[in-house]
C-alpha cells in the first residue's frame, strides 16, 4: 500500500492482505540497498494470521519516493513517523542487517512505542569494508556482486531457494540494482559505517528482543550478534546453521519458525 | 606491473562450468545424495492444516502438487536461471509450452505482439494461427529489419518476440537495438535462445527480459527428452505503465495479490507458475528434468565441440562443388557476421543452412543417401542431423510465408553433431555424390 510520511509517498507491502488497523502492527525493515521484497517469506504468514504488516521500502528505495535517509538516527525517527502516519500508537519491529541498527535505535528513542524487537543478522555496529563502501559510493555494480557473494551462504552460492525456481544471488542482486547503487547502497553503507550508538542503545532496551544469527554469516558474524545480545536485558538468541547473512531467504522456514514463536508469545495476534 | 594492493577484491561466486554442475542443489538437504534425486511423486505431505494453508497462500516456499512444482524440476529451474543470469525460471514439458505459457502470462485477449518472421515452423503457426483464437494478434517483421520492429508497435502491443538466430535461415536479430526499441515502448523483449544455450549467449546481458528455451535441444543434448523453460531477467519494471494489469493489480486468484508489488524481479515467473501451471498444466516430468540436468553438466564441453565441428563443416561446404550457398554466422560474408562476433563470442552455434545444387530433387537425394547423419525433425542432438525444411518442419507454410520466412526449396538444415569430423564429411560426400544424379537415386 502507499501512504504519506512527512509529505513523501511511501510504499509498504501488507503481506498480501488488506491493512487492518484493528490488528497489532509488525513493521519489517530491510537491509542496505534492498527492498520490502526480501521479507516475502515472513510477512505473508503474519498477514494471514491476525497481524497488520508493513514491509517498508525505505525512502528512495524500491517503490518509495524521496531520497535515501543519510543516518541510522534519521531512519529510526522515520519509523516512528511511519507508525504515527498509519494511525498506530505501538508496533513490533523486525529488522535485517542495517534494519537491525534502525530497529535498535528506534527502540532506544521510542521505548513506549516499540513492543518487541527481532534482529536478523544484527550487530551493535556494522563498520563497512572500505573497498565495498567506495565501490557503492562510486556507483560500481561490483559493489552489489561483492555484497551478494559475502551475504550468501551455501544456499545462495549453490541454490536451493525455498520458493521453487528462484535463484538467490541473482534475485538479491536485482533488488539491490533496482535504483541507482550510489543513492541506495552507497548512502546506506555510509549510514551503517557512521552509526556508533548501537551498544549504548542496547543497554537501555527493556523490551523482549530476539537475535537470529547464522553460523555462515560473514557480514555480521555470530560473535558480533551475541556481543550485542548480551547487552540487552533478557534478549534471546537463535542460531541457524549452514546459512549466511541472507538467512531470511536462505533458511526462510527456520527463520519464520523462531520468529513466529517469539512474536506470538510476546506480541499476541488479535483473536477472532 | 600491477600493484597487488590496488588489485581489489573479486566476488567468489561460482562460474559457468561450476554452476552447470552444482547450481540449484545441496546434497546435505537430500540425504547426502551426490546426484540430484528424482522425486517421482505427484504430491507432498502437509505437516498440518496451517502448513497446507501457508503453501496455498504463498506464505512460504515449498511443493504442493507436481503440476505446479517438483523438487527435481526446481533444481533444473534454478540451474538454468543461474546460467542465464536470471532471477527465476519455470520449466515446462516442451519448448513450445514454454513459449505458450510466456505469452499467456504476458497478454490478455485484445493484445498484440511484434514477432520476428524467421522462427521454427511450429512457433510461426502458434503466432499466426493459434494465438488469434485467444484474441492475440501478431505482426511479423523480418529479423534484420530493426526499424520495422519499431514501426510495428501498436498501442496494445505487449512484447517483441524472436529467435536470436532464426530457424532455419540463420538470420540474426540485433538484440541490443531491438531491446532498446521494446523498452522505449514500455514492453519486454522475449528471446528464444534455444540455438545458443547460455554458453554461447546470455540474452539478458544484451537487454532481453525473458528468455525461452527448448531444453530438448543442446541443453539436454542427447536427443532423449522433451523439455522447455522460461527464464526471467528481473530488470523489467512491470509497474512503469498500465499495460500489464494482471501483473500489477490485485489478482482474484490469490487473495488480491499483486505479483509485481509482492515479488518484483521474479513477478513474471511467480505468475506463470501460480496461474499458468495451475490452469494450463504443461508440467515437466521429474525424469525428464533429471535427463536435462545430466545434459547440462557437460554443456560447455559439448558446445565447444559442436561449434568447432560446425566451423569445419562450414569450411568444407563452402569449397564443395555440390553446394550453392552456405549460411552460418561464422562466415565473413554472412550479413550478420559482425553482429554475431559481438553477441556470440564463444562460438556461432552448430546450425548450418546450405543450398544444394540441383534444387529440391538433389536435396531429397542427398538426405536419402547420408547414413551417419540422421534425417529427423530435431536439432541440437549430439549426433549430426539433417532435414529439408520446406518439405517437413516448415511444410505447413504456404509459398508466400515460406519466402517471407527466408526459406527456399534447395535449403538443407544441418545440425552438426560431435562425431569425428572426418566421418561426417565422408558421409556427406556419399550424399553429394547421389545428389548429382538425383533421378537415378530417388528411383531406388
Amino acid at each position: 500500500m502507499k501512504f504519506q510520511v512527512n509529505g513523501v509517498e511511501v510504499f509498504a507491502s501488507t503481506g498480501g492482505r488488506p491493512f487492518d488497523k484493528k490488528k497489532p502492527l509488525i513493521i519489517f525493515i530491510h537491509g542496505s540497498g534492498l527492498t520490502h521484497m526480501t521479507w516475502v517469506l515472513q510477512t505473508r504468514y503474519f498477514a494471514f494470521h491476525g497481524y497488520s504488516v508493513l514491509a517498508l521500502d525505505l525512502p528512495g528505495h524500491g517503490l518509495s519516493s524521496g531520497e535515501s535517509l543519510k543516518s541510522i538516527e534519521e531512519m529510526a525517527d522515520w519509523i516512528n513517523n511511519v507508525i504515527e502516519s498509519v494511525g498506530y500508537r505501538e508496533a513490533s519491529l523486525v529488522g535485517h542487517s542495517q534494519g537491525c541498527l534502525v530497529g535498535l535505535e528506534c527502540a532506544f528513542r521510542y521505548p513506549k512505542k516499540i513492543k518487541t524487537l527481532s534482529l536478523m543478522g544484527g550487530a551493535g555496529a556494522i563498520p563497512m569494508n572500505k573497498e565495498l563502501l567506495t565501490l557503492a559510493e562510486n556507483n560500481d555494480p561490483k559493489a552489489v556482486d561483492l555484497m551478494m557473494d559475502w551475504a550468501h551462504g551455501p544456499a545462495g552460492h549453490f541454490g536451493g531457494h525455498p520458493v521453487p525456481g528462484l535463484y538467490h544471488i541473482n534475485t538479491g542482486g536485482m533488488l539491490a540494482k533496482s535504483r541507482t547503487i550510489k543513492s541506495t547502497l552507497g548512502v546506506d553503507f555510509r549510514a551503517c559505517d557512521n552509526y556508533k550508538n548501537g551498544f549504548d542503545a542496547a543497554k537501555k532496551i527493556k523490551i523482549p528482543t530476539l537475535s537470529i544469527l547464522a553460523t555462515g554469516d560473514k557480514m555480521c558474524p555470530v560473535k558480533e550478534g551475541k556481543k550485542l545480545s548480551d547487552l540487552i536485558d533478557g534478549s534471546k538468541v537463535e542460531i541457524i546453521d549452514n546459512c549466511g547473512h541472507m538467512m531470511l531467504l536462505e533458511e526462510a522456514d527456520q527463520v519464520l519458525k523462531v520468529l513466529k514463536k517469539f512474536i506470538l508469545f510476546n506480541f499476541p495476534a488479535l483473536k477472532n | 606491473m600491477k600493484d597487488k594492493k590496488n588489485k581489489g577484491t573479486d566476488p567468489k561466486t561460482y562460474k559457468f562450468d561450476t554452476l552447470s554442475l552444482h547450481a540449484g542443489y545441496q546434497p546435505q538437504k537430500n540425504a547426502g545424495s551426490r546426484q540430484v534425486p528424482i522425486y517421482q511423486t505427484t504430491s507432498y505431505l502437509f505437516d498440518d492444516v496451517d502448513h497446507a494453508a501457508a503453501l496455498f497462500n504463498l506464505e512460504r516456499g515449498g511443493h504442493i502438487y507436481s503440476r505446479i512444482s517438483n523438487p527435481t524440476v526446481a533444481v533444473l529451474e534454478e540451474r538454468v536461471a543461474s546460467l542465464e543470469g536470471g532471477t527465476a525460471a519455470l520449466a515446462t514439458s516442451s519448448g513450445m509450452s514454454a513459449i505458450f505459457l510466456t505469452i499467456m502470462t504476458l497478454c490478455e485477449s485484445g493484445d498484440h505482439l511484434v514477432v520476428s518472421s524467421q522462427l521454427y515452423g511450429g512457433t510461426v503457426n502458434l503466432f499466426r494461427l493459434t494465438l488469434p483464437k485467444f484474441g492475440i494478434k501478431c505482426t511479423f517483421v523480418k529479423p534484420r529489419d530493426t526499424e520495422g520492429f519499431k514501426k510495428a508497435i501498436q498501442k496494445n502491443t505487449k512484447g517483441i518476440f524472436g529467435e536470436l538466430v532464426g530457424n532455419p535461415g540463420n538470420e540474426l536479430m540485433d538484440m541490443p537495438e531491438i531491446a532498446k526499441i521494446a523498452h522505449d515502448a514500455g514492453i519486454p523483449l522475449i528471446i528464444d535462445a534455444t540455438y545458443q544455450t547460455p554458453y554461447l549467449c546470455k540474452p539478458i546481458d544484451h537487454g532481453a527480459d525473458i528468455v525461452v528455451h527448448s531444453l530438448t535441444k543442446w541443453m539436454a543434448g542427447h536427443g532423449s527428452s522433451m523439455a522447455g523453460i522460461l527464464v526471467e531477467g528481473g530488470k523489467f519494471d512491470w509497474m512503469q505503465n498500465k499495460k500489464f494489469p494482471s501483473l500489477t493489480t490485485p489478482y482474484e486468484g490469490y487473495h488480491g495479490l499483486s505479483f509485481a508489488e509482492e515479488f518484483g524481479p521474479t513477478a513474471f515467473t511467480m505468475k506463470a507458475r501460480a496461474e499458468g501451471m495451475r490452469d494450463f498444466g504443461p508440467c515437466l516430468s521429474p525424469q525428464n528434468a533429471w535427463n536435462v540436468l545430466q545434459g547440462i553438466e557437460t554443456l560447455s564441453v559439448r558446445m565447444q565441440k559442436h561449434c568447432s565441428n560446425a566451423e569445419k563443416m562450414v569450411e568444407y561446404l563452402l569449397g564443395h562443388e555440390s553446394v550453392a550457398w552456405v549460411s552460418h554466422p561464422s562466415v565473413p560474408d554472412h550479413p550478420d557476421h559482425e553482429l554475431a562476433k559481438k553477441l556470440l563470442p564463444n562460438g556461432k552455434g552448430s546450425m548450418i543452412a546450405f543450398g544444394i545444387n540441383g534444387g529440391k530433387e538433389a536435396g531429397e537425394a542427398f538426405i536419402n543417401n547420408v547414413k551417419l547423419a540422421s534425417h529427423l525433425a530435431n536439432v541440437g542432438d549430439t549426433r549430426t542431423l539433417v532435414i529439408h525444411p520446406a518439405s517437413s518442419t516448415h511444410s505447413q507454410m504456404d509459398e508466400a510465408t515460406l519466402k517471407f520466412a527466408g526459406l527456399s526449396h534447395d535449403m538443407i538444415r544441418l545440425s552438426v553433431g560431435i562425431e569425428d569430423i572426418e566421418d561426417i564429411k565422408n558421409d556427406f560426400e556419399a550424399g553429394f555424390r547421389a545428389s548429382r544424379k538425383p533421378r537415378l537415386v530417388s528411383n531406388q
